[in-house]
């Protein structure tokens, strides 16, 4: 035996069980489902077949395609006010402070980012609630009360919550890595605060901002617990519909439909991204 | 302009911390709502907690579930990374590919594939399950960290160690392993903390004993109350004990 084949084999006893693990769980897994999604549901039961009937159910069925939009419009507006808001926390954060302080004041910043997922839409809840933190402050000052609790200003509170902390981290990490004397030289050059900005620093951290975007959007669109926690039910979306598919009716074949019409969005929200995304640099 | 720095910054944290100094403050509320007026600090939402068998029993699971599976990822994860950094085969940016996709899909949709095939198989929902499914979302984050982290280095000492003669699973275990102590570690807590903290896969397949989130989620079912604050605050300070730990211990001693 060659000490390369001797080598080989090494390699593969390494990595097969890693592998094995996902063929089985996670492939395996995804593939039933896609099969599934084909399937139809006749008295209660599931019948194998090749039928696209889920699939045109869902673009046609008003209930669906409204969750759908739902869960589009709610994940782009959470993005786009995420990255607003994170972005200047992050500049603050990596220029104003200074370097001793500043691991403290990103742990600080992003500490809520470990509490359960469960746990902190259901403290928004007791912010935001109709007795909660906010309308008490507003009813002292002679305001209110806002009826914010299950809406989707509801939800895009906690959405947002979430991913300025996911956000703020992605950034801070791109703008540290920025050395200082690019912003030197336009400034030598003329530039004005602002144009080194538009011109070198927003150019230069991009591709960080995009990747987190990205994050945000695949993270917020496949997410069950903040709009159903924090919506209140008056609008469905994408998750809320496929569980309530699994829950009620019992019909995993529209559930897995919904899933892979999911994945599909994120698959494109991919490409269009994917010229500056870096996922293996996050 | 500095002036409206601090402005930002206090403002952006008072976003961010505000819900959770609202749900630890009004744990210690005196009465049967958690919202103002405070009136008055007890402990005794947490005693009803630390009473509250189902609740105990949830967090023990918990704690179980995020321990062994993620021993199990960080193992499967140090093998295959080790495997694809240190041998050339053939496939191998295939194989990092399938080892890291189970990062970009919901888990929503891990989830439910995995449910359906358990149903398939005849299996019951159950703690293992879920096990599993914790093992698939955090095997792709344990190999990612520590094929990023084999460095040349490592590679000398090694060969060293097989030229002196130590058999492969000697410079496995004397050798790589320690020598990435470090990012082991990182990994192997940041594996935990999403386990501890994971609602969808727990909630799909699990039935009768359930783990710490999905106990949580029965209890908002009945509405706002100190109790449910105090099992909050409970779960923040275990979140939050690990990520200090994570920062003092690993990430200090590596600058």
């Amino acid at each position: 035996m060659t000490l390369q084949t001797r080598d080989r084999r090494l390699g593969w006893g390494l990595v097969a069980p890693a592998l094995v693990w996902t063929a089985l769980f996670f492939v395996l897994p995804f593939l039933g489902m896609v099969a599934l999604s084909f399937a139809r549901m006749e008295e209660r039961a599931v019948v194998p077949a090749f039928d696209p009937g889920n699939y045109t159910r869902i673009l046609t069925d008003p209930v669906m395609l409204q969750a759908l939009l739902n869960s589009l419009q709610i994940t782009l507006i959470v993005t786009v006010i995420s990255v607003l808001l994170a972005y200047p926390l992050a500049a603050i954060i990596a220029f104003r402070i200074p370097r001793q302080w500043q691991r403290l004041a990103l742990l600080l910043a992003v500490l809520p980012f470990w509490t359960s997922y469960v746990v902190r839409s259901y403290s928004w809840l007791l912010v935001l609630g109709q007795n909660g933190v906010l309308n008490k402050t507003l009813g002292l000052v002679g305001l209110g009360p806002l009826e914010i609790a299950a809406s989707r200003a509801a939800t895009v509170t906690g959405f947002v919550h979430f991913f300025v902390m996911l956000l703020t981290l992605t950034i801070y990490a791109n703008l540290i890595q920025l050395s200082p004397n690019y912003a030197r030289a336009a400034a030598d050059l003329g530039a004005n605060r602002w144009q080194v900005f538009a011109h070198v620093i927003l150019p230069l951290t991009l591709p960080g901002v995009v990747t987190g975007a990205f994050l945000t959007f695949v993270l917020g669109i496949g997410d069950y617990i903040t709009p159903q926690i924090l919506g209140g039910g008056n609008e469905l979306t994408l998750p809320q519909l496929i569980m309530l598919q699994l829950g009620r009716s019992g019909n995993f074949p529209l559930a897995s439909a919904l899933s892979v019409v999911l994945m599909a969005v994120v698959t494109l929200a991919y490409f269009a991204c994917a010229k500056w995304l870096r996922l293996d640099r996050v | 302009m500095k002036a409206l720095s601090w402005l930002y910054l206090a403002l952006a944290y008072a976003f961010i911390l505000l819900p959770v100094g609202v749900l630890v403050v009004f744990s210690f509320q005196d009465g049967r709502l958690p919202v103002p007026p405070f009136q008055g600090a007890t402990l005794k939402w947490y005693g009803q907690v630390l009473a509250d068998r189902d609740l105990t029993a949830a967090l023990l699971n918990s704690a179980m579930v995020a321990v062994v599976s993620s021993a199990v990822a960080l193992v499967l994860g140090f093998l295959a990374a080790h495997g694809l950094a240190r041998v050339r085969l053939p496939g191998s940016v295939l194989m990092r590919g399938v080892l890291i996709a189970p990062m970009t899909v919901s888990y929503l949709i891990i989830a439910l594939g995995l449910l359906n095939q358990f149903n398939q198989m005849g299996l019951r929902p159950s703690l293992w399950a879920t096990g599993v499914g914790h093992v698939v979302i955090n095997l792709p984050l344990c190999f990612a960290i520590l094929y990023a982290a084999m460095g040349d280095h490592q590679k000398s000492a090694e060969r060293a160690a097989r030229d002196l003669g130590a058999s492969e699973w000697r410079v496995l275990t004397l050798v790589s392993a320690p020598m990435l102590a470090a990012p082991m570690a990182a990994a192997f807590f940041l594996s935990v903390t999403f386990s501890w903290d994971e609602f969808i896969i727990a909630f799909l397949l699990t039935r009768f004993d359930v783990t710490l989130p999905v106990e949580i989620w029965s209890l908002l079912k009945s509405g706002l109350s100190p109790k449910t604050n105090a099992v909050g605050s409970l779960v923040f300070l275990v979140s939050v004990t690990a990520v200090l730990a994570l920062e003092l211990f690993v990430f200090r001693g590596k600058k």
